[in-house]
Order: C-alpha cells, then structure tokens, then sequence
C-alpha cells in the first residue's frame, strides 16, 4: 500500500449552484480541439443533447456525425484512434455502451486505442423518458473491460477537468455525464487527479463512497447524520477504475465501516468495486446503496432519486442501520 | 375495397384527435417529442382505425394483430389512438411521462393497455417484430404483425439484419411502416446522414415495398390492403410525411422533435387543429 491519505477535506462550492455535466464536457472539447489538432469527435445523432455540437461547429472537418448507428461510430472512432488521432465518441449512456458494448471490447480495447467514449444522460437523472433510455449498468460494463478507464465526475467542476484528462490517459476511456443540471461539489480550485479519491469531509464514524450526481447527496447525508452526532467521511471515488484501493483500506481501517451510493445497479458498478477492496484489505461491514435489481421509470430526476433512497434522506438512513452493524460486530452482539 | 367518404372522415377525424391530444400530452408533461407523432397521425390513424384487429374486447386473444412502436419516442400519438380505442382512459392521457403513469415516456409493455412490448432504443424492433410474425405462423394463427419504423432508425444497422430475416424467413404476416420525415435531431436527414432511396433498399432485401403519401388517406388504405394481400413477402410502406404536420409552425421543423410547446404554442396549436376557443381555455388553463 502506498502513503497513507491526505486527510485535509477539499475546499467544496457554496451549496445553490447547479451545472450539467455535459455542458461541462462540450466546453472542454473545445479546449481540446483548439489545443490538439489529433482530436476529432464522433456523435450519432445527438449534438445538441450531448453538447458536441459546438465542436463541431468550430471544426467540421474534424468532426462527424455518424447518424443514429452507435455501434457504426464506435468501430470509426476505433478507425480513426488507430491512425494516431484521438477520438471522442458521444451518445447517451445508453446506446454508447449498451448498443456498442462489442465494438467497444474488441475494436477499442483489445487493441488498446485512443478512443475516449464520453457518454452523457446516464441514471436516473435522464427523468421521463423512462427505463429505456435511464443507463443504469453501464459502468458495470465498462469497469470490467481491461485498459479501459472509467471516470464518473461528481459535477460539472470535475467533469471539465475530467474530459482534458481523457486526453491525456493512454488508449480508452469512459467518461460517465448526466443530462440534469446538478448541484456543484467543487471550488474551481479542485485539481481533478486520475486514479485518486478525493476526500471531501473527514469523519471517523462511516466512510461513504460516491460517484457521480450521489457526491453530493453524500454530502448532504453527512449533514443529516452529523446534527445526530454521527461523524462521516465522505469520499468522492470518481475514478472507478482503475480504482484508489489506499483510499479504501484507509477508510476501512480509520472508520470501520463503508456505505457505497450510486446511480447505478449495485450489482457490478462502485459499490462491487469497492467491496472487492475492502475484503482483498480490510474487511469491515459493508453496505450499499443503487439500484437494488430494478430498471428505472418515467419521472422528474429529484422524484426518481428520492423514490430509489439516492438522496440525501435515503443515504443518511442506510448509514444509521449500517452503523447498528458495525456496533453489533464490535461487541459481538 | 375502397374506403367510403363517411369512413375517410372517420379516420381524418380520428387524426386529428391524434394531434389535439398529443399537443396536449407533451405539453401536460412540459417534455417530450410532438413533431413525429403529427406528422404520423394520418397513417396511424388509418392503421389503428381500419386495419389493426386489436380493441378492447379482444386484446387478450392470442391470435389478435400486434403493433410495434419502433420509433417508440412518437408515441403520444400511439397512447392517443389507444385511448380512442377504448384501451386506456382518456383522463390518463394526461398523466403522460409523469411518475407512476402507465403512460411512460417510451413505452413499456403493458397487454392490458394493448402495448405489446417495450420501445424506445431505436433499430431493435424490426427484429422483434419477425419473431412475432414468425411464431404467429408457427401457432397457425391469422394475425398480422404492424411494425413502425423511421427514417432515423434506418440508420442503425439491425433494422436491415431484420430485413434480411423476414424475408429469408419468409415473414410474409409482417408490415412495416416507415415514417419517411426527412427529419432527425440533429437535422434534416440530408445534413446529418442521408439513408436514400428506402423503398429501393427494402425492395433490394426481399421485400413488397411501396413509396406512399403518408398524408393520404385513401392511398394509405389502399396500401395496407395490399400488404394484406401480399403472401410472397413481407412488405414495406415508405410513407411520405412532414414533421409536425397540422400545425404550420412545427411543419417540417427539426427543432420539433423533441421539445414541448409551452402555453402560448400549445394555445396556437390547438386553435390551429380546430379546437374552439373556449375549449383551448379549458385545456390550457
Ligand atoms: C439506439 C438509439 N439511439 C439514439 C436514440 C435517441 N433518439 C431518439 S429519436 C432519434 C432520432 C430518430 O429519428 P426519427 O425517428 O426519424 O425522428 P423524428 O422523425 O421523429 O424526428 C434519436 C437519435 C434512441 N432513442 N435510440
């Protein structure tokens, strides 16, 4: 294991504002796309809703619509990443790595290429187009692929940051971004680190690990339980994978205790992620906190979020029957 | 037989019930896709009204007609024509894309509603559809299976893994009916990705094909018919249409896809299709 955590909680926003992450994600393209000639984008059938448009509008020759055939754009990105560009491939969650999953495995990761599949209205959050279009296992597949990189930012701050970083990663990544505006965790001063957690508030109680939109209900689930005297760590695990296992076993060891919380199925995504290191390194009880087996439904995103307990209220409660765990295991009850 | 003019203002009327309702659906809901579902309205129409053998008394038997939504996002329009069949209640309608409405934002597979199966991923259900028909045969069964398509969801790559299967495996009870907008998000088909000669490429893959004015009544029935009677191939109907048609500021608009009307365009609209003033009051509120 390597150097024990820097245990100083980040600098976080002041709480009202909200920002989508995919916003974030077409104004860093554009960044990219004046700095490094080798970036082209690829979409299909969804600019305007994945935000690549604007890129497409400042380099048209770099960028192409491949129309609604998402298996079709990944095998080009693949095409295109393997004669030395890097290549930028958009779709809703969903289709990106539902539709393409095959294409994505052998024609990207097998051979290793540079080919950064930034997926936006994942989850829930998507709202009232209902189970069919609300990604709720795509990290499970794309976590399980070897040499892909899975990134999923906890607001717009880092989802910036996030998509100049894919650039940088040597050969695919998976960049996991919402359709809803959600609240902003970070202060622009944030330095998003690959492959590192980020500690957002200490405590010695629970450790409860995040990714995505749930960052922040973590947050406000940490305010619930600290009014009763329950003191959590909050940890925002954007890089899945390759995972920050130190992080982990630090908070296994220092709190005893670990709640995962997730958009997402719990079977396969973050929270299997972070049980797999919590028994390789410190065993401690465990729960965690996604779609518990279901698919999604038609509603507004909060409605969805709220109903699924991957709120604020939903969180806190699962720490406190968590916590009744760790107690009765100490004492042996 | 050709459809008689009381019968032909039946099915107009029951389009243009079609688009009141869905301009009132998406704007109840302040979200979803009203452009297709009115540029659909007159071939739906036709089909749910003349054609299809589903209703409310029959939607449990076996052997009844089915209908697959493959453009499952258009499908206020379908709700709408469910509803007018007396499958689901009209106070529901409004209910659409809300939390806890069986009325999903795509649709989901609910036989007690006549929804016979789950859309919304575009380029999966041509293939749904030639399991249906093939196992209708199988089971000896008189039924016919409709399937809607798009013009965009040409462009994925199943639908013609599926066309190359009906015919091979002669899916001759299969329909499809392409809604032929020239319209996709991102634009106008020409823009984006051009899919060509569609009646061309279907008749390539084996297929009865037809170009088809999709706001024509009367052509639209007399080409269901002869799909019925085609029992060499299954057969496809290329229907012409205009994104947002019936309400002149969504016609032919990309923009219309998927945005909801707000009060004042909902307002416009309904006027537009002939509801009276007072009614559009009592609607929009
Ligand atoms: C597999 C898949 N990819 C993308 C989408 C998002 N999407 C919904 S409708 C649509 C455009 C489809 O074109 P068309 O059906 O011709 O649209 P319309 O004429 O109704 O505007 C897209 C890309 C989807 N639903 N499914």
């Amino acid at each position: 294991m390597t150097a024990p955590p820097d245990l100083t909680p980040l600098a976080t926003a002041a709480p009202p504002a909200k920002a989508a992450t995919r916003a974030a994600y077409g104004e860093a393209l554009l960044e990219l796309g004046a700095s490094n000639p080798d970036v082209v984008v690829l979409d299909a059938d969804l600019s305007g809703s994945t935000k690549t448009k604007a890129f497409g509008k400042a380099h048209p020759e770099r960028f192409f619509n491949i129309g609604v055939a998402e298996a079709n754009m990944i095998g080009v990105a693949a095409g295109l990443a393997a004669q030395g560009k890097v290549a930028f491939a958009s779709s809703f969650a969903m289709f990106a790595t539902g539709k393409a999953f095959e294409q994505i495995r052998q024609s990207v990761c097998v051979p290793e290429l540079d080919v950064k599949i930034c997926a936006t209205h994942a989850g829930l959050t998507v709202g009232e187009d209902g189970k069919s279009h609300q990604m709720l296992e795509d990290v499970t597949l794309m976590r399980v692929l070897p040499h892909m990189s899975v990134i999923v930012p906890a607001d717009a701050v880092e989802a910036h940051q996030a998509v100049l970083a894919a650039a940088e990663i040597a050969g695919p990544v998976y960049v996991r971004l919402s359709r809803a505006s959600t609240p902003v965790v970070f202060a622009e001063s944030y330095r998003f680190q690959f492959g590192k957690a980020a500690l957002l508030r200490e405590g010695r109680d629970l450790a409860i690990v995040a990714m995505g939109v749930t960052v922040a209900a973590a947050m406000g689930a940490a305010e619930l339980l600290a009014a009763d005297g329950v003191q959590a760590r909050v940890i925002n695990m954007s890089t899945v994978s390759p995972l920050d296992e130190a992080a982990i076993a630090a908070a296994a060891h220092d709190c005893g205790a670990i709640l995962t919380a997730e958009e997402h199925q719990q079977s396969g995504g973050l929270g299997d992620a972070v049980a797999q290191a919590v028994v390789k390194h410190h065993p401690v009880p465990m729960d965690m906190i996604g779609m518990d087996g279901a698919f999604g439904q038609s509603g507004t995103g909060d409605e969805l979020l709220a109903y699924y307990g991957l709120d604020a209220a939903g969180i806190a409660r699962r720490a406190k029957a968590l916590l009744d765990r760790k107690a009765t295991a100490s004492t042996g009850v | 037989m050709a459809l008689t003019t009381q019968r032909r203002d039946e099915i107009a009327e029951a389009a243009r019930q079609v688009r009141i309702d869905t301009v009132r659906m998406v704007h109840a809901a302040t979200c979803g896709h009203p452009g297709g579902p009115l540029g659909m309205a007159d071939f739906m129409a036709t089909l749910f009204m003349e054609h299809l053998r589903l209703d409310a008394s029959n939607r449990h038997a076996p052997d009844r007609d089915r209908f697959v939504l493959g453009n499952g996002h258009t499908c206020a329009g379908y709700y709408s024509l469910l509803a007018q069949k007396g499958l689901i209640e009209r106070d529901e309608l409004l209910t659409f894309r809300k939390f806890g409405s069986p009325l999903q934002g795509h649709p989901h597979r609910n036989l007690d509603l006549g929804i016979d199966f789950s859309t919304g991923s575009l380029g999966n259900s041509l293939s749904v559809s030639v399991g249906m028909a093939l196992a209708a045969k199988l089971n000896g069964w008189d039924s016919r299976i409709y399937s809607a398509s798009s013009d965009g969801e040409s462009q994925e790559g199943q639908i013609w893994e599926a066309a190359t299967a009906a015919a091979h495996h002669g899916a001759t009870n299969l329909t499809v009916l392409v809604d032929f907008n020239n319209v996709q998000i991102d634009g106008h088909m020409r823009d984006v990705m051009d899919v060509r000669d569609l009646r061309v490429k279907y008749d390539a893959f084996g297929w009865h094909a037809v170009d088809v004015d999709g706001h024509d009544i009367d052509a639209i029935d007399a080409a269901l018919v002869a799909a019925r009677e085609e029992t060499s191939a299954p057969s496809a109907l290329i229907l012409h249409t205009k994104i947002g048609q019936g309400v002149s500021f969504m016609h032919d608009q990309p923009g219309w896809h998927g945005v909801a009307p707000n009060d004042e365009q909902a307002r416009d609209a309904l006027l537009e299709l002939g509801v009276a003033e007072a009614d559009v009051a009592a609607m929009i509120g």
